[in-house]
């Protein structure tokens, strides 16, 4: 039995904080560059982490539309907070990132040498396990891999938390990715708060998880421990602050290409890019090319862009194509959910809710995309 | 359909341009030369018509040009067109003889002529858009006997903005192909027609059941042409476009080329009116 309830292994383990913390230990021992949540300047935020007494324990967030707020929490709970402003794509895609470097006589080298340090994700939940797949659909494909995200991800060791307190923007129920962590993972940990001290359940994903598991003193989970654990992110899919309406989005979204509803939103909209920015699968980059005073060396970065700056898709001759504020939204909000599915054949959405907590002015993508359904 | 060409190997580092050297440059006009490119070490694969290549100008920048030359031609070479527009553009119309550039690709969908073997060609292009469409000409020319008609309708804004004039004249009197030029300014001398391509073409006689028709050029003017060919009884499918995006990869990576679910980069440049035409449609997709 498993918390996340595919039975596959049966022997789910169990460790104390103090495991927790000999986990963390174990992977910068083994040469892993551990990043985890950590609280930084009122925010969660996710950064590298020397020990597990970094994690955010006894921190939970508030969060609502356009509202991020930290808060204590009444228990000693290490993952009780939902979403931040980070992702973990900015570890996988890196938000400026140099590609090519060459002289003018045509001699050049790509950036070949991946040897970036190998990162341990810890606490990746179920929304944020799904966008790394989805982040994969896009940079990882057979025809052109992004040897950069591929090196990148291949490496990562992965451990997921499932959720058992979805927050107040999170609708990852609706979108299919959580609030249990789906494949991915090496090692899956279910936060148990009650009683003295927290505890951790813990599901083996691969081999290498296994491995670390073996290097961290931990006992077999009692099946009460497990069924119990199992319940909580059960009912944490009935405790969605948001969610989608229960129809094919993409077929919504084409029907309403000339909605009325895209100018009310652009009302309200500042073309900011915040959404972009935070969203974990948003990958548009800029290319730059630049090169030194000399004029004898050149290089190419990348840098993450996003569809609502004014010159995205900016033609000599003939301009930008979306000049409109209610076009860039349109055009982000279409292909987060509906035409990815054309492009890479899934949703480009989560459901993780950034991108309505960190809007300046609280759009609410479930709220205008219930709307649309509403007004059919 | 549009087709995507077999046997693309992905490169080691699909963003890293691979040298040229500029074998070749010809002015053809005011703003617009030809480059012909050949490898310096690497080569890529021979481009299809209608596929486009990354050109790099060193230290300015990228941008997306289709290929221009004789598809046949096999020495390893790539021709391209290119009108001075931009910095990037304009650095790299400016490439002299000798000098280096840089070449990624060949990226996205063909012309897929050899699919429209056995039928009537009409080719229509406005301005630089005949550079796209050179390599259908004489794709055609070159294997005259496959196909029906072949038909080449080209306007210009103005005599002077021409491009392979050489060429065109040359076609004037070939019999094996029914050649069409229009201006929209007329200036002294210029004894041919005034107006949008769109009128040869409405004047034109076709079998639209076994027609297949190539447009490049200004997106209005594709629509208007496309139009006409639907209204003479084309079906949308049988009407090829080739569009133009803002694109930063050429491989689907930087997200800048989408027109609605299409990536341009990869589902064209080269598309289906059928498939086309419902999008641009739309305001600002």
């Amino acid at each position: 039995m498993s918390v996340s309830g595919d039975g596959e292994d049966s022997r789910v383990a169990f460790f104390d904080v103090a495991g927790l913390h000999r986990l963390v230990e174990v992977l910068i021992e083994r040469g892993y560059r551990v990043v985890g949540p950590t609280l930084r300047d009122n925010a969660i935020v996710l950064a590298e982490l020397e020990s597990a007494a970094e994690l955010p324990r006894g921190w939970g967030v508030d969060v609502g539309p356009g509202h991020y707020r930290v808060r204590r929490r009444d228990d000693d709970a290490a993952f009780g907070h939902s979403a931040g402003p980070q992702s973990w794509k900015q570890f996988l895609h890196p938000p400026r990132e140099r590609l090519w470097a060459g002289t003018r006589d045509g001699a050049g080298e790509a950036e070949s040498d991946y040897a970036v340090p190998r990162y341990a994700f810890l606490g990746v939940r179920g929304c944020d396990l799904a966008a790394i797949a989805t982040l994969g659909g896009v940079l990882g494909r057979a025809d052109y891999p992004d040897d950069s995200f591929v090196g990148r991800r291949r490496r990562a060791f992965v451990i997921a938390v499932n959720c058992t307190e979805p927050g107040g923007l999170c609708f990852c129920a609706s979108m299919g990715t959580g609030p249990a962590a789906g494949p991915g993972y090496d090692l899956a940990l279910t936060e148990r708060v009650g009683g003295d001290a927290a505890s951790y359940l813990v599901e083996v994903g691969t081999p290498e998880g296994a491995d670390v598991l073996a290097a961290v003193p931990h006992r077999v989970a009692d099946r009460d421990e497990v069924a119990c654990a199992r319940d909580d992110v059960e009912a944490a899919a009935h405790r969605m602050g948001r969610q989608m309406p229960d129809t094919d989005l993409r077929e919504l979204l084409i029907r309403s290409r000339e909605s009325p509803q895209w100018d009310e939103v652009a009302s309200r909209c500042l073309t900011c890019g915040n959404c972009t920015m935070v969203c974990p699968t948003c990958f548009c980059t800029g290319t730059e090319d630049v090169s030194d005073l000399t004029g004898e060396h050149a290089e190419r970065w990348r840098h993450w862009a996003s569809c609502f700056e004014f010159d995205f898709t900016y033609v000599h001759g003939g301009g930008s194509v979306r000049q409109s504020g209610a076009s860039r939204y349109r055009h982000w909000l279409t292909h987060k959910l509906g035409t990815w599915h054309d492009q890479f054949g899934m949703s480009g959405c989560v459901g993780c809710g950034r991108c309505i907590a960190w809007c300046p002015t609280g759009i609410d993508i479930t709220a205008e995309m219930n709307k649309m359904a509403g007004d059919e | 359909m549009s087709e995507r060409a077999a046997g693309a190997a992905p490169s080691a580092s699909a963003m890293a341009p691979v040298p040229y050297r500029v074998r070749s440059r010809v002015v053809e006009s005011a703003d617009s030369a030809t480059l012909c490119l050949e490898p310096v070490g690497e080569s890529l694969r021979t481009p299809q018509p209608g596929e486009f290549m990354m050109l790099y100008a060193y230290g300015v920048g990228e941008a997306a040009i289709s290929i221009s030359g004789d598809p046949t031609v096999t020495d390893g070479s790539i021709t391209h067109t290119i009108r001075a527009v931009g910095a990037v553009s304009r650095a790299l119309h400016n490439a002299e003889p000798g000098s280096v550039v840089g070449v990624r690709g060949p990226f996205g969908t063909t012309w897929g002529l050899e699919g429209a073997a056995g039928r009537d060609l009409v080719v229509v292009a406005g301005g630089v858009g005949l550079c796209p469409l050179r390599p259908v000409v004489l794709g055609a020319l070159a294997g005259r006997s496959s196909y029906g008609t072949v038909t080449l309708i080209a306007g210009a804004r103005s005599r002077a903005d021409f491009v392979y004039t050489d060429q065109l004249e040359k076609w004037a009197e070939d019999p094996q192909i029914a050649l069409h030029v229009t201006v929209d300014v007329p200036v002294q001398g210029w004894s041919g027609e005034v107006g949008m391509v769109t009128e040869p073409l409405r004047r034109l006689t076709l079998d639209p059941d076994r027609t297949t028709a190539f447009l490049c050029g200004p997106e209005p003017m594709m629509l208007f042409g496309a139009q006409a060919l639907l209204a003479k009884g084309l079906a949308a499918q049988d009407i090829r476009v080739s569009l133009e995006r803002n694109m930063q990869c050429g491989i689907g990576w930087c997200g800048h080329c989408q027109l609605g679910p299409l990536l341009l980069c990869r589902d064209g440049p080269v598309v289906g009116y059928d498939v086309a035409g419902p999008l641009l449609g739309v305001k600002e997709l």
